[in-house]
């Protein structure tokens, strides 16, 4: 034993006499998990997480959270002499005037983009594979809950430097708050603190982004961690794996340099980035007066599809018992965001209904051996695309020489009929891909090698597959439909028979899947 | 009078007759002889307009008519001024290439000689706006910078973008980029409004504004792109899309290099 391991173990020895926490230690340490590049995606978005508490604690040392009227003196000449608010020459200051300030800045702003980017692909992830089935609905909502939360803390932060481009935002957020029928005016001035923009406004969504938010984001991102942690990680089928084992590596050392080292990958691409890419120009939107807008403002992307549905929303108002009601802003501002989170919030509880499925899950699904799933997945995705398109209509229009009333057409007509479109598809995809499987374990892979046999015959040879393979392409679950007949054994009609008819529809569909390779298929080839 | 007559036979008399006389004859041939000089140059402008009115009739009578009096698919020409003509078409946008939503900027077909006849031509049929000078056109002496960013924010960016990158409007038309653009033009888009622009009359931006405007386009042009690539300039869009291709894309390479088997 050499003096270096000594002292350590002294060290080690010491620590765990007090708080006994090297059992706790070797058990957790030991801990395995899943290898597989789809399960890095939510760590991108914890780490893009803490670049963003890193950065935003630097800027917060400049930032003035204030919408006093100051004369601008800095160094930035084409806004020399003009009046803005203290918030927005205090960005200013941090862009040109701080030491490395630009770059924190827009490390914060590409790290915030990332953050979002991640949280999505990493719900397409769980979404898709299944991962959200019991037990892991909570985890599933709370998720829900921290892509909510993204969305509202991004649009707070860029909304702080109080420049031409967030006002423009505010603005909208202040309409779609007043929209809200009977109490939207008290509740827009309650905010604002009086009428818009007033100078209540900036000080109180700074003490939310940068204290309430990031306290609940904490919260919830530990919550999210431990259940992960308790409930073990998901893993893709594949020999030896079960619903009660997880294979992989264990966390100490191979997860922990692994997770170490991604952090690092994470911070450096980001820093890259902000390096190279300029981010939210500040000093070009110019400080924010009503009185101003810039053609083509916009929001950043993960408000684009919110933007998109008020755009592309018929100008409809109705006038009742003395109260306007703009169901122009009502419904795509609040309505529709509404509807789809409660349903991304539920869904796991709804696809549990349809299909009577009550027990626990730990092995993953492929996306094609669910096909209903993966096809509303892409109903979803293919809505809030088209709602995302018609969000940049003035500058694709622009850039490409397009008619903005034609991409507004295109969305209003899309946004129904494309998702429905995209269901079928993708549904008939999968279940092509299911045949395709079995096609393959039935009769092995096309090697292209042509074989002229004595009589003449040309055959091409197929190669078997390996038995892991045939595994993995076989050891899904196909279960059928639920069975709930309208009429019970008595011979009586169900007092629930609108609903079980309903629940067995959706049932149905759900079941509808090419049928996997059984032992009975391969006997039959045998024999052949 | 008698006093007059009185020095009638003095000596001085004919010398100073004589004085008077060739004095009256002197002024006379001048302001005679001025007359041809001053005929010399109308006629020297009229030739201008004439070859003004020859590029007229072939190149864009058969739209605005003979007389430039308009047509169903082209605008009377009578008054819009020498500026409308030089900013039509030494910026290329007339003679128009098709008749689509709106005339494009393109290399221009005349020569500044040809524009500047087909202007005199125009601007001879009826008072409008004139070209400015480039006396008229120091912006680095007489603009100010800040002041042509806050006007140009109030009055320009809600269609040219607050970079002047230009911007979408209704049915394809479109507000064009700022950038690149000869001061000259730009001052006389100011004045003459055109296509779907409006008339930015000296009592509503006056002279010296627009050339604080005209400051702070160019000095936007010059800017450097100040945190890295520009992406265009045209706000969060072009953002978000580097961010779902080169950075998530770059993420997910390096992960499924991470979750890659050692071999």
């Amino acid at each position: 034993m050499t003096a270096r391991e000594r002292i350590a173990g002294n060290v080690a020895n010491y620590v765990d006499e007090r708080t006994g926490a090297a059992a706790w230690m070797k058990k957790n340490l030991n801990k395995v998990f899943p290898d597989h590049w789809s399960f890095l995606l939510g760590e991108i978005a914890l780490y893009s997480f803490i670049i963003l508490l890193l950065s935003g604690t630097f800027l917060t040392f400049w930032f003035d959270p204030s919408q006093r009227e100051v004369i601008y003196d800095g160094e930035y000449q084409p806004l020399a002499g003009l009046e803005m608010s203290a918030a927005y020459a205090s960005t200013l200051d941090i862009s040109f005037e701080i030491r490395g300030g630009l770059l924190m800045r827009q490390i914060h702003h590409w790290a915030a983009l990332f953050f979002m980017v991640a949280i999505v692909v990493h719900l397409m992830r769980v979404y898709f594979t299944g991962a959200f089935r019991k037990p892991r609905e909570f985890n599933w909502i709370i998720g829900v809950g921290l892509l909510t939360l993204g969305i509202v803390e991004g649009f707070l932060g860029y909304s702080l430097p109080d420049d031409l481009l967030s006002g423009t935002g505010i603005r909208i957020a202040e309409a779609i708050i007043q929209a809200i029928p009977v109490v939207g005016t008290y509740l827009a001035f309650f905010a604002f603190g009086g009428a818009f923009p007033g100078e209540a406004f900036i000080p109180r969504i700074f003490i939310v982004h940068v204290l309430i938010l990031p306290a609940i984001f904490l919260a919830l991102i530990t919550v999210h961690l431990m259940l992960v942690w308790y409930q073990k990680h998901t893993q893709y089928p594949g020999p030896g794996r079960t619903e009660k084992n997880v294979v992989g590596y264990p966390l100490m050392p191979v997860y922990m340099a692994k997770a170490g080292g991604f952090f690092f990958v994470v911070f450096g691409v980001t820093t890259f980035i902000a390096a190279v890419a300029s981010i939210n120009p500040i000093w070009l939107y110019g400080p924010y007066t009503p009185g101003q807008i810039s053609a083509g403002s916009q929001p950043d992307w993960y408000m684009g599809w919110l933007d998109g549905l008020v755009r592309m929303a018929p100008p409809l108002e109705s006038y009742l018992f003395g109260y306007t009601i703009s169901w122009n802003i009502l419904i795509p501002g609040l309505i529709i965001p509404g509807l789809m989170f409660t349903g991304l919030a539920l869904y796991p509880f709804i696809e549990s209904w349809i299909t009577g499925d009550k027990r626990e899950h730990h092995l993953l699904d492929r996306p094609r051996n669910a096909p209903n799933r993966t096809a509303i997945g892409a109903m979803a995705l293919t809505f809030t695309l088209v709602a995302l398109i018609n969000g940049g209509n003035d500058i694709i229009a622009q850039q490409f020489d397009l008619s903005i009333n034609q991409i507004m057409w295109f969305s209003r007509i899309g946004i129904i009929v494309l998702p429905p479109i995209a269901f079928v598809i993708t549904k008939r995809i999968c279940i092509s891909l299911q045949r395709s499987d079995r096609e393959l374990v039935l009769h092995g892979k096309e090697t292209g090698r042509l074989v002229r046999l004595p009589h003449g015959e040309f055959v091409e040879i197929h190669e078997e597959l390996s038995p892991e393979k045939k595994w993995l392409l076989t050891s899904h679950e196909q279960n059928g439909p639920l069975e709930l007949p309208e009429i019970d054994k008595s011979g009586v009609r169900r007092p629930s028979a609108i609903r079980n008819k309903l629940r067995s529809r959706m049932s149905q569909a759900n079941a509808e899947v090419a049928p996997k390779v059984t032992g009975k298929d391969l006997n039959e080839i045998e024999h052949h | 009078m008698k006093r007059l007559s009185r020095y009638r036979r003095h000596r001085a008399a004919a010398p100073t007759l004589l004085v008077f006389a060739l004095l009256a004859i002197g002024t006379t041939f001048s302001v005679a002889s001025a007359t041809p000089n001053k005929s010399a140059l109308a006629l020297a402008r009229s030739a201008v307009i004439e070859e003004g009115k020859q590029l007229f009739l072939k190149g864009c009578s058969s739209c605005h008519g003979l007389n430039a009096e308009g047509g169903a698919i082209a605008p009377s020409l009578i008054g819009v001024g020498a500026a409308s003509v030089d900013f039509q078409v030494a910026t290329g946008r007339m003679p128009m290439a098709d008749m689509s939503t709106q005339a494009m900027r393109k290399e221009p077909v005349y020569t500044p000689e040809q524009v500047a006849a087909l202007a005199a031509y125009v601007a001879s049929l009826a008072p409008g706006p004139e070209i400015p000078g480039d006396e008229l056109l120091n912006y680095e002496r007489d603009g100010s910078l800040a002041e042509g960013g806050e006007l140009f924010r109030n009055n320009c960016a809600m269609c040219h973008n607050f970079a002047g990158q230009g911007g979408a409007l209704t049915q394809g038309k479109y507000a064009p980029t700022v950038m690149g653009v000869e001061p000259v033009h730009i001052y006389e888009a100011m004045i003459t409004g055109p296509q779907s622009m409006p008339v930015f009359s000296d009592k509503t931006i006056t002279p010296e504004e627009k050339l604080s405007i005209i400051k702070w386009i160019k000095a936007a042009e010059a800017e450097p792109a100040l945190g890295g690539a520009s992406l265009g300039r045209v706000g969060p869009v072009t953002e978000g899309l580097l961010v779902w291709t080169l950075g998530i894309g770059m993420l997910i390479g390096v992960a499924v290099w991470l979750a890659m088997k050692a071999r």
